[in-house]
């Protein structure tokens, strides 16, 4: 089989250079799941090579969960092959659940046990022995910030101490590959911002980090490479930084104040734009990738001003999920059809 | 470590979680403490006076054992359907455990809590009048009857657990079978009180053939009773059967149902 799927290039950044030595920490061909007629994952293939962070990127229902549950051997895929830490997640399960910290889209963590007897648990699971995973429990509940908590049972824990010490519980073991299922979804901004904190602070020590999310946001503070995903096929992958250009650096943003003003507020964009407009009519806005931001916004005002139009609203924004698929598949996010859209490199680019 | 250790190891790590559970949740440690109590004083003293066995309280305390380990047996089900649910079986699954450990451990706790039930009972039975008239050695097989027999019936509910996935219905489910299967047994009655067919049913219903025995072995069998079927003259033989073939369908099935559930 991996002769028929030739590694896709994953685009070297400094920090995977050296790792790309060493043979990948998860590498995924071809996997496919299908749930009835609903085909969940269609083909992914990814490579994450040791030490490095990937971002598995893609909406809600693009198949994120599903590839992450084979990859930890929570599904066996229907087709396909996957290797963590070098090991067959196929062929011995047990191997690969002792070389990977899981942290799914939902807090696994009891909730009639306290945040101790939660960690120590685990810890006599991974076969630590009493004494380690004591230590270890403490440990990390000292580096989840956790300590104060850690004899109340987790029912009184907040979302965000909850999300800790799921993350905190698939750490025990200090596996060499961690993987999260979108570890901020649900969470508060700040919330959020401390998770960032700390799974960087996390992978600055070596571990390998497999991460999904539907923040481009998230994945571009996080992650060495990028695979964005959606109806279950990888469209694109990159680092951040090509995804970006690829999507155009920045947007310009005009609501104007009513329907007739639409079409000459698309004109004026049209001069600027580096690649496809988004017209939300009802909305009466305008979007445009552009190209050199502030510049081109003062170029924008004036041009609207010539034409006669004074615009509710006018700015700059940086691309979001949206920009990025529609930029990728000339659709918006929710309606990609994904079905014989080819998965291709972020360099070669989709549209003009 | 073996693999029958890491078996061993890992259910014991996920018993002694559920015990642990348990006093987490005041209502189940409660009910599950004062419950036996008021059932062996309820019996005892509000049906003593009106059914005609000499010494009625000595009769029906072996029979509340039964009926109270066969609902400790639920407890599996109750648990598991509640794991289901929330997501620690996702951490479950996730680690190098053994998989087995999960259902291995969740009765095993149902074992330890039923120990823990029987001793409350019986001291509550002597207190009332109940007394273990044949040897220690008697005792402790009648006992260790009435635990594996709930052992095994842990099994049967481990899998409805799994199958059907909310507490709740799961009670529901349990109610509407448990009362049936202890009522209609010779627990609270002698069996020549059911009418025909369902006399029949009584006889060979092995919660009946349960007491039988655990009544035989602490020498708590009424004079002049009926063993009118092979089931009743040969109880204790009868009952272990039934216990080897629970457990020899269940075990297997609820294993891999698990494995089925775990992997959706
Ligand atoms: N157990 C399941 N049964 C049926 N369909 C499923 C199941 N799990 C996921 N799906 C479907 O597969 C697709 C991908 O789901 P998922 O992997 O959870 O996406 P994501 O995690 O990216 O939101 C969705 O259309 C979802 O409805
Ligand atoms: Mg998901």
């Amino acid at each position: 089989m991996s002769e028929v799927f030739p590694r896709v290039p994953v685009m070297a950044t400094a920090s995977t250079a050296a790792a790309r030595a060493v043979s990948p920490a998860v590498e995924a061909r071809g996997l496919v799941k299908r749930y009835g007629d609903v085909t969940a994952v269609a083909g992914v293939d990814l490579t994450v090579p040791a030490g490095t962070v990937l971002a598995l990127l893609g909406p809600n229902g693009a198949g994120k969960t599903t590839t992450v549950r084979m990859l930890t051997t929570l599904l066996v895929p229907d087709e396909g092959t996957a290797t963590v830490a070098g090991v067959d997640v196929v062929a011995d399960p047990r191997e690969v659940r002792r070389r990977i910290g899981l942290s799914g889209q939902y807090a696994a963590v009891d909730e009639n046990l306290t945040g101790f007897e939660n960690l120590d648990m685990v810890g006599r699971l991974y076969h630590l022995g009493r004494k380690r995973s004591r230590e270890r429990a403490w440990e990390l509940l000292e580096q989840f910030d956790l300590t104060d908590a850690a004899k109340r049972v987790a029912k009184t824990y907040s979302g965000g101490m909850r999300r800790r010490l799921d993350l905190a519980g698939a750490l025990v073991a200090e596996p060499p590959v961690l993987v999260l299922d979108e570890p901020t979804t649900g969470l508060d901004p700040r919330s959020r911002n401390d998770m960032w904190e700390l799974l960087t602070r996390m992978v600055g020590g070596g571990t390998t980090l497999l991460l999904t999310t539907q923040y481009l946001e998230e994945a571009e503070r996080l992650a060495d490479d990028i695979v964005v995903i959606d109806h279950g096929r990888v469209i694109a992958r990159g680092t951040a930084d090509e995804l970006k250009t690829q999507v155009g650096g920045q947007r310009v943003e005009v609501v104007v104040a009513t329907d007739g003003d639409v079409d000459a507020a698309v004109a004026v964009l049209h001069e600027v734009a580096v690649g496809e407009l988004q017209v939300e009519r009802r909305a009466r806005r305008v979007t445009a990738p552009v190209t050199s931001g502030t510049q081109v916004l003062v170029q924008v005002l004036q041009r609207l001003g010539e034409v006669g139009i004074v615009p509710l609203d006018a700015g700059l924004r940086r691309p979001t999920m949206d920009d990025v698929f529609l930029t990728l598949t000339g659709k918006p996010a929710d309606e990609v059809a994904g079905v014989d859209e080819p998965a291709r490199p972020v360099g070669e680019g989709v549209r003009p | 470590m073996s693999a029958v250790g890491v078996v061993l190891a890992d259910s014991s790590v996920i018993a002694k979680r559920n015990m642990l559970k348990i006093t987490r949740i005041p209502d189940l440690l409660v009910g599950t403490l004062i419950s036996p109590i008021m059932f062996i004083l309820l019996f005892g003293y509000v049906f003593g006076g009106a059914i005609d066995v000499p010494n009625y309280r000595e009769f029906i305390v072996p029979g509340i054992f039964a009926q109270t380990v066969i609902f400790g047996a639920t407890i599996t089900g109750a648990g598991i359907a509640d794991d289901m649910q929330k997501g620690i079986i996702e951490r479950f699954r996730s680690l190098p455990m053994a998989q087995s450990a999960v259902l291995v451990g969740r009765t095993a706790s149902d074992v330890v809590l039923n120990v823990i039930v029987t001793v409350i009972m019986s001291l509550t039975g002597l207190v009332i009048g109940w007394r273990i008239r044949t040897s220690f050695l008697d005792a402790v097989v009648g006992f260790a009857l009435l635990l594996l027999f709930a052992y095994a019936l842990s099994w049967v509910m481990g899998l409805l657990g799994l199958l059907i996935r909310t507490p709740e219905a799961f009670n529901n489910l349990t109610f509407l079978t448990i009362f049936p299967l202890t009522f209609i047994t010779n627990a609270f009655v002698p069996l020549e009180t059911f009418p025909g067919p369902l006399q029949t049913i009584a006889q060979w219903n092995p919660v009946s053939t349960l007491v039988q025995a655990a009544r035989e072995r602490f020498g708590n069998v009424p004079p002049g009773t009926e063993l009118g079927t092979w089931s009743l003259q040969n109880s204790e033989l009868y009952t272990l059967l039934w216990i080897v073939v629970i457990l020899a369908v269940f075990v297997p099935l609820a294993t891999r149902q698990y494995r089925r559930a775990a992997a959706r």
